[in-house]
């Protein structure tokens, strides 16, 4: 009796493999970025001029306000890519060949979320040089940062799990947005991202203070405009740590569940 | 020593057996074809086999290894061509087979895949998104991407529905070498006559079980007594023919009120002399005369009840 065993470091290579097929259908097909170029340029000048003004009596006070956090509600809103990327494997029946392929259980799993990486880094650069365009300005130092886009890619690679999850339960593809919307606007808008929680009426205040959009987005504002960056940027890795502890295990399950 | 054994498998979805203790025997280097009608169970089989689906109850091993203690091992000798095991189509051909093969390790992964196109007649396509491929094309690339580890067992479910004549004789062919190469072959089918060209074995599933198993010629044999047919030159002979005929057989004959062609069930295939004596005693000439076995389509219907 002969068993093949597939150690990690092979694990690895075949998910960094399916990774690059991510990559290569990114090459083919650049419109399937729309959603993490387009729109964070739409977010940026619809909250900063459509409502700087109000909120924060000025447009540049606002934007420097707005973009940490809008940082922030854009990789929610990317990691909707790797539930429905998956979902469309499954559906397609591509996922059954890479089933029946001696490869790591979980490679494809990794692939997808691996490269999805490339968009979470897309959608912060473009905000970034947009924001830059539009007069934002870090008031901190490079290494700092350089610890906030860390730490959106992070959270970006530990939040897509809800989206594994949820790409697993759903049938089809087209219903993962509609389904992950519900999770995500409360999520992003109920948070401090676009107005300070001490303008918000005391019940949605305790939400919001819990709330870990809320906590990414004050570290972020801490790394990128000054303030206690340390504890805040520890809170926020432990509730990326948090969601991935919850939602790895919840996605894998019903992975198992899906596939056989 | 068979490439796959299967005893007593069962699968369950709900309350629905899909399949409902399953046997299932290919010895090394011969095509199996599995017969059946749409919802028998076969490609339940196949995924089982191929470690996607894990069954209820009984066990199956592939070359030796056991389809769940050892599923790495099992996925190492096996490629796979179905409906739910397909390429990505926004990728080359090309890209697809590269993938697959660097998945698997090959060292020469790129140089594989340039064999496969070519051999697939697709290097000109290669570059091209798969979705732009048509119904044959597509096909072939599937088939290619189950190749690249050149899997010593391979299972092709349903792998010529809805293809032309041509692309099917293609893909038939394309089998043919792999079986002279030693490659076991798992096949499903709804086409009879695909299990007749390319099958040593044929196992019959409906409703999850097993109803006949055999060579296509055992297959034949045992279903079925053997038909005489006639058509007499002369249309109106045929009431003669048809006389003539009971009396010899016993039974009436059947007639297509088209083709004036008369069937008939012989027990034995001595009445064949007997006939063509009365019929020249009575002066009728026949432009067909014929003793022949059952087709499979006449074997699934008399042991299923339904038309394949």
């Amino acid at each position: 009796m002969t068993t093949i065993h597939i150690g990690p470091a092979a694990g690895l290579r075949h998910g960094l493999a399916l990774a690059g097929r991510g990559l290569t259908k990114i090459r083919k097909n650049p419109e399937s970025l729309l959603d993490v170029t387009v729109q964070p340029i739409l977010f940026l000048v619809v909250f900063v001029y459509l409502f700087g003004g109000a909120i924060s009596g000025g447009t540049g006070e606002y934007l420097q306000y707005l973009l940490p956090g809008i940082m922030v509600q854009n990789i929610v809103f990317a990691s909707l890519g790797t539930g429905m990327a998956l979902n469309t494997d499954i559906t397609k029946g591509v996922f059954d060949r890479f089933r029946s392929l001696p490869i790591a259980r979980s490679a494809p799993l990794v692939g997808a979320v691996l490269a999805d990486v490339v968009r979470f880094a897309v959608t912060l650069v473009v905000l970034i040089a947009f924001a830059y365009v539009l007069g934002f300005r870090a008031t901190t130092d490079p290494a700092r940062f350089l610890i906030a886009i860390v730490l959106m890619i992070v959270f970006g690679l530990c939040l897509c799990w809800i989206s594994v999850w949820v790409g697993m339960l759903v049938k089809s593809p087209q219903a993962v947005p509609g389904t992950l919307v519900a999770f995500m606007l409360p999520l992003t808008f109920g948070s401090n991202v676009f107005v300070p929680a001490e303008t918000l009426p005391g019940w949605l205040q305790a939400w919001v203070d819990i709330n870990p959009v809320s906590h990414l987005a004050t570290a972020a504002r801490a790394l990128l405009l000054g303030g206690d960056w340390l504890a805040s940027t520890g809170w926020a890795f432990l509730w990326a740590a948090g969601l991935v502890a919850v939602f790895f295990p919840l996605a894998l399950r019903a992975y198992r569940k899906r596939v056989s | 020593m068979y490439a796959i054994e299967a005893e007593g498998l069962v699968k369950r979805y709900g309350d629905t057996p899909a399949l409902d203790g399953v046997d299932l025997a290919v010895p090394e280097g011969k095509v199996l074809g599995v017969l059946g009608p749409n919802g028998a169970g076969k490609t339940t089989a196949v995924r089982i086999l191929a470690t996607l689906l894990r069954a209820d109850a009984g066990t199956a091993r592939v070359g030796g290894h056991d389809v769940v203690a050892e599923p790495t091992a099992v996925r190492a000798l096996i490629g796979l061509t179905g409906q739910y095991a397909s390429v990505d189509e926004d990728l080359s051909g090309r890209e697809n087979l590269v993938l697959i093969g660097r998945l698997l390790g090959l060292p020469d992964a790129r140089a594989r895949a340039v064999d496969l196109l070519a051999r697939f007649e697709l290097a000109e396509a290669g570059d091209r998104a798969v979705k732009t491929y048509s119904g044959g094309m597509r096909r072939r690339v599937d088939l290619a991407a189950s190749l690249v580890g050149r899997p010593r067992v391979l299972y092709l479910d349903e792998p010529t529905t809805g293809l032309d004549p041509h692309s099917r004789n293609e893909v038939w062919s394309i089998v043919r070498g792999l079986v002279d190469e030693g490659v076991t072959v798992l096949l499903t089918t709804q086409y009879l006559e695909e299990a007749d060209q390319l099958a040593d074995l044929i196992t019959v599933f409906d409703h999850g079980r097993v109803i006949a198993t055999g060579t296509p010629h055992e297959l034949k044999r045992k279903t079925g007594t053997q038909a005489l047919q006639v058509r007499p030159t002369v249309a109106a002979d045929v009431p003669a023919v048809a006389a003539i005929l009971s009396d010899i057989t016993g039974a009436v004959p059947h007639t297509d009120a088209d083709t004036h062609v008369l069937t008939v069930p012989v027990a034995d295939p001595v009445l064949l002399s007997t006939v063509v004596r009365k019929l020249d005693e009575a002066g009728i000439t026949a432009d067909e005369l014929a003793l022949r076995l059952p087709s499979l389509d006449e074997v699934f219907l008399s042991l299923t009840g339904s038309r394949a």
